[in-house]
């Protein structure tokens, strides 16, 4: 195996791997998870008046 | 202890972002004048244009953006882990290690020692340092990660991992070298001195792997971590596509690796290396924009906001003059634009729309975001001057870089200027004396930039002062599992 094939190899094995991640990205059973981990910042009040009476 | 967060060590590192800010644009600024008026330093060898640069360079980024990295990273993944910190031994440990660092470094460079490297100019001991304090630093990243309280791993967090992960990576490879003690040396100046393993055009890949991946990890990949948290919470709603967030951090962090050789275009390297450079970095502008848009659209529904919300004003300027400097990257890596970009002062233009328009930017909007919270207020003491710290900043900026990219293109295309005979048209100081009017806008627009971080000063001064210090903060029972 000489470089170029091993270069090329590389290049659709990363190429499948990127369709592969856009797929489980936008993957519709994954919408709701996704949904949930956006508002992550959101579970908690926390402005700064809030830590007040400690 | 369990129910709180630890906001001591945010808190302590959000207020050296801004000291170290201020020294590190003051040293800009004396810099830029001494191109102006080369005796203003009065031909102190300490304070020569060599010895100041790397300290210029490496406090803006090393001090002043690692310390709102620390404060930012350290806060997020508390928050959105729903846990206090792994450990506060640990975390005392980073601050004062980080800051003693940033005081070797400061002393090290004014006494002229250095490896040479660009962004990795600091000595052997140091660098050994570094290594310590990094390591200690993942620890209690990843150890607070791990034993967080939520199901799923917020996106910041994994942009801050692959962060930590990678300047490890960047710093260990860079940085093997031969201390010139083993070889011998006895003399003071010996003992700091060390060669770098590689040598020739390897010597310079690594370099330049190096240098490109500092830009792309320390002051990209990680700074998207703080906008990912920071932009949410300021716009009050959720990430435009967390989705899209997820292709952003796998596709960047896959490219970045690979467009390091574009630094050496035209030169010694072989020419498929270039090649290859040349190509990642086209592909680059892909996840930047994507990651750019994201950002941005996050506020679509809300855009009234950018009107009376300062704070949401630098976060969103900063995503703009983020798609600004990764549109111009990709072009600058076309070998022809390089042939005339390449050593001009485009490419200073290009590197400070990113470290001041972006970097800096979107670093200050989450500080007056961070600093009322770890002093018990909702606010910064006065919003009005953060609007005029904008304004001067923005300003600042775009004088900046709008004179470095007239005087990078003239200057480019001075150097290549030839008459008929094939002599060159201009000698050097020709060149050099058609940079004067340009050197003088730039000094405008670094002292505007300054004296905005010298207003911020004032006004976290003053929070300060009305405030009281918060050192652990009730962890809110989350509103929902």
């Amino acid at each position: 195996m000489d470089s170029g094939l091993i270069g090329a190899s590389v290049t659709v094995l990363f190429f499948l791997l990127f369709i592969a991640i856009v797929w489980w990205a936008y993957h519709k059973d994954n919408r709701k998870k996704y949904e949930e981990a956006a508002n992550i910042p959101f579970e908690e009040d926390d402005t700064g008046a809030d830590s007040r009476h400690l | 202890m369990e129910a709180t967060y630890n906001y001591k060590v945010v808190r302590q590192f959000a207020i050296m972002t801004v000291v170290w800010g201020i020294v590190g644009m003051l040293v800009g600024v004396i810099i830029a004048s001494q191109l102006i008026w080369p005796d203003i330093t009065m031909q102190l060898p300490w304070l020569s244009y060599g010895r100041l640069r790397p300290l210029h360079t490496n406090a803006v980024i090393f001090a002043f953006g690692g310390s709102g990295l620390f404060a930012a990273s350290l806060y997020i993944v508390q928050r959105t882990c729903h846990v206090r910190l792994l450990s506060d031994g640990l975390a005392a440990f980073v601050f004062w290690g980080w800051q003693l660092i940033i005081l070797c470094a400061a002393v090290s460079f004014v006494f002229g020692v250095t490896s040479g490297k660009e962004y990795a100019e600091l000595e052997w001991p140091i660098d050994l340092l570094i290594a310590v304090v990094w390591i200690a630093y993942a620890i209690l990243y990843f150890g607070t990660i791990v034993k967080r309280k939520t199901p799923h791993i917020y996106v910041a967090n994994w942009f801050f991992g692959a962060y930590i992960i990678a300047i490890t990576l960047l710093h260990v490879v860079n940085n093997i070298e031969l201390p010139w003690m083993l070889g011998g040396s006895t003399s003071l100046v010996g003992m700091f001195k060390s060669y770098s393993a590689y040598a020739g055009v390897q010597d310079a890949m690594v370099q330049w792997w190096y240098g490109h991946n500092a830009v792309g990890f320390f002051l990209t990949v990680s700074f998207l971590g703080m906008m990912y948290y920071f932009v949410p919470k300021q716009a009050g709603r959720p990430i435009f596509s967390y989705r899209l967030s997820i292709v952003h951090f796998w596709s960047l962090n896959f490219i970045y690796m690979w467009a390091g050789p574009h630094h050496l275009l035209n030169t010694a390297l072989p020419d498929w290396a270039q090649g290859l450079g040349m190509a990642f970095s086209l592909m680059l502008l892909a996840p930047s924009w994507g990651g750019m848009m994201n950002g941005i659209m996050t506020l679509s529904g809300a855009w009234h906001k950018l009107r009376t919300d300062p704070i949401l004003k630098f976060l969103i300027t900063s995503l703009s003059f983020y798609g600004m400097s990764t549109f111009e990257g990709p072009m600058m890596s076309v070998k022809t634009v390089n042939a005339l970009s390449h050593y001009s002062e485009w490419g200073i233009a290009h590197v400070h729309s990113g470290a001041m328009g972006w970097v800096a930017m979107v670093t200050i909007g989450s500080m007056y975001y961070l600093i009322p919270r770890m002093f018990g207020r909702e606010e910064m003491y006065s919003t009005r001057l953060i609007n005029v710290h904008f304004w001067w900043s923005t300003i600042g900026v775009v004088l900046y870089i709008a004179a470095m990219w007239v005087a990078g293109v003239a200057q480019g295309l001075m150097w290549r200027a030839t008459n008929a005979d094939g002599t060159l048209t201009y000698s050097f100081a020709q060149t050099v004396n058609a940079m004067y009017p340009f050197y003088t806008i730039r000094l405008v627009g670094g002292i505007m930039f300054l004296l905005g971080m010298l207003l911020m000063a004032y006004n976290v001064w003053k929070t300060v002062s009305i405030g009281r210090v918060v050192n652990d903060a009730a962890i809110p029972q989350a509103v929902h599992a």
